[in-house]
């Protein structure tokens, strides 16, 4: 089974990487940018016959490893 | 006494915080290695600063879950005296012994100076030795540095006494031109709500001999000297 895991900032968390690439994007005349926020993707492979149990997985890793809850949100999407 | 200094792969402070407490305080000082799962005969043990698994993932979250991170947390729990320093400040949020989370520099740079800080909280044993709102000059070595917790926390923290150290001006003024990072509240430092985890960007251990531009450190040691006294 082959999982896609999306980590993104908060709203109201402040992303300075997502501000200096909204800035170059600027300086290269794409004018109508109004915002960019930066995240992370995953892909992972796990060993699993149950989406519902390896679903139930793949959001402890989230909650436990793969995002810091405190500044991300997560998403999961099972292939 | 004795205190433990935990080496993580790519930890790269462990060697100076030695140095300082071995040779500049005279106390005993021993290595503990990440892999080990056992904090016998240590009084304090310190999380040092480095790049621990190449800040992989978030800094510190990798080895906020190696086998010796269930013994801190132990000895935590226990009433155990914990400091983190710099990487070891963002391994204490991932591993939740912190509140809080420290993301990149609000200027994306790595910033690498000495800055003035002040001591918001001198009755911990952390900062006993410090006067009540002394400023002291500490280095700051950071990419990740930007203290962030919610409204709800930073205002507990705030209530409680639980920032020890702010980034403020030489004269002690928390103004947002002395802030270096974008670290809420100017938050160079918390304690743990027993007080006994202090979690610090600026290295004390680089601030405790004159030969290295600064002895304003020196506090941290000597606090935590007395109180395990």
């Amino acid at each position: 089974m082959k999982a896609k895991v999306y980590v993104t900032l908060k709203k109201g968390v402040l992303d300075p990487q997502g501000k200096a690439v909204m800035g170059a994007l600027k300086t290269m005349s794409f004018d109508e940018v109004r915002d960019v926020r930066i995240g992370k993707f995953m892909e992972i492979e796990i060993d699993g016959a149950s989406i519902e149990k390896e679903e139930a997985r793949l959001r402890e890793m989230c909650e436990r490893l793969l995002a810091n809850t405190v500044i991300e949100n997560y998403r999961i999407e099972i292939e | 006494m004795k205190f433990g200094i935990v080496v993580f792969p790519g930890s790269n402070c462990d060697h100076d915080c030695y140095h300082a407490i071995k040779h500049v305080f005279k106390k005993d000082a021993g290595y503990i290695w990440h892999k080990d799962t056992s904090l016998k005969g240590y009084d304090c043990v310190i999380l040092p600063g480095g790049f621990s698994y190449g800040d992989y993932l978030r800094t510190g979250a990798i080895a906020s879950s190696s086998p010796v991170m269930n013994e801190v947390v132990g000895f935590a729990k226990k009433g155990g005296l914990v400091l983190g320093i710099c990487n070891g400040f963002q391994i204490l949020t991932e591993a939740g012994l912190l509140p809080g989370a420290l993301m990149r520099n609000r200027g994306l740079k790595f910033i690498c100076k000495h800055v003035p800080v002040r001591v918001d909280n001198n009755s911990t044993p952390f900062t006993a030795k410090y006067g009540k709102n002394e400023v002291v000059d500490i280095p700051i070595a950071h990419a990740d540095g930007n203290y962030f917790a919610d409204a709800e926390t930073t205002k507990r923290l705030e209530g409680s006494g639980r920032i020890a150290f702010r980034y403020s001006t030489a004269a002690g003024a928390v103004t947002d031109e002395a802030n270096p990072n974008g670290a809420l509240l100017n938050i160079a430092g918390i304690v743990s709500e027993g007080g006994n985890v202090l979690g610090m960007m600026p290295h004390p251990e680089r601030a405790s001999e004159p030969e290295l531009g600064s002895v304003g450190g020196r506090g941290v040691f000597e606090s935590i000297i007395s109180a395990l006294s």
